[in-house]
């Protein structure tokens, strides 16, 4: 997006905004289907459930109505209701860790040292070689069976596009956490998908 | 992947992927990267990795899951 669409958006988002604050539930409404693919999108990556992804959908945009008037608008939009979405998504996963369904997290190999088994080269153009839905299958499997405290930091970072500190805001991590939790998480992808895309 | 270099180079993946490292690091990296086939190929396709996810558009909303949210708001909505 260049500068001159973003401020476009963000100027046209503002508009809505006010619109809504102001009880205008239409504009409210079209802020609702910019974004709610993004949001659900959001609840299935942390969540991994489609159950949980849909409260954390419902819960995002109900407490934004609820709330706006206390939205001061020194952000954008989206990223506030990121921010509502991420907490709505990890308390879904504490409850499912508390009920010991989901292991939050994976300490086994955390401190550990990085071992790399797969240095075959991939094939060309690996998105080329098969159908849209077989390869999605695979990247989703691959994300999925990461630990959620990974793929969360995965997520936000690579897919989302936050920041570190955002990344350490958010989820109450350090700095540091988040970094090693990135690495580790985009080598597990790696590994993960060289199983399948590496030349033979 | 065996040398202590190699170790090096691994370590500093995620930094030079996010533009992170200095540039004398990032040089050294980049003579590394362009000797050691294992470790270039390791920072290719983990860099392939994140435009994969980057890309694709994975879990699409169901259209049954977005008429219940847009009841829900409705609902929620005609209550103030």
């Amino acid at each position: 997006m260049s500068e001159a669409q973003a401020a476009t958006l963000a100027g046209d988002e503002s508009v809505l905004v006010s619109g809504a604050k102001a009880g205008n539930y239409a504009a409210f409404e079209e802020l609702v289907n910019r974004y709610e693919k993004k949001i659900y999108r959001l609840g299935m990556n942390i969540t991994g459930n489609p159950e949980d992804a849909e409260d954390v959908l419902q819960e995002t945009f109900l407490k934004a109505f609820e709330h706006l008037p206390e939205f001061r608008e020194d952000s954008r939009f989206y990223t506030w209701i990121v921010r509502i979405a991420v907490n709505e998504a990890l308390m879904k996963l504490r409850k499912r860790r508390s009920s010991k369904e989901v292991p939050f997290e994976e300490t086994e190999d955390q401190d550990g040292e990085i071992q790399i088994r797969d240095y075959a080269d991939w094939k060309p153009n690996p998105e080329q070689l098969m159908a849209r839905e077989e390869m999605e299958e695979i990247l989703r499997e691959a994300i999925q069976a990461l630990p959620p405290g990974f793929r969360t930091v995965f997520y936000l970072r690579d897919v989302e596009g936050l920041d570190t500190e955002e990344t350490a805001q958010l989820l109450n991590l350090s700095i540091g956490a988040v970094k090693a939790r990135l690495f580790r998480a985009r080598l597990r992808l790696r590994e993960e998908l060289s199983k399948v895309l590496r030349r033979a | 992947m065996s040398g202590p270099n190699c170790k090096k180079a691994v370590n500093q993946l995620s930094s030079y992927l996010d533009g992170e490292l200095d540039e004398e690091l990032r040089q050294t990296l980049e003579v590394h990267l362009g000797k050691c086939h294992h470790c270039h190929v390791v920072f290719d396709t983990t860099r392939k990795t994140i435009e994969l996810y980057c890309d694709g558009k994975l879990f699409p909303l169901p259209e049954d899951v977005r008429s219940r949210l847009h009841e829900a708001l409705r609902r929620r909505a005609q209550r103030v």
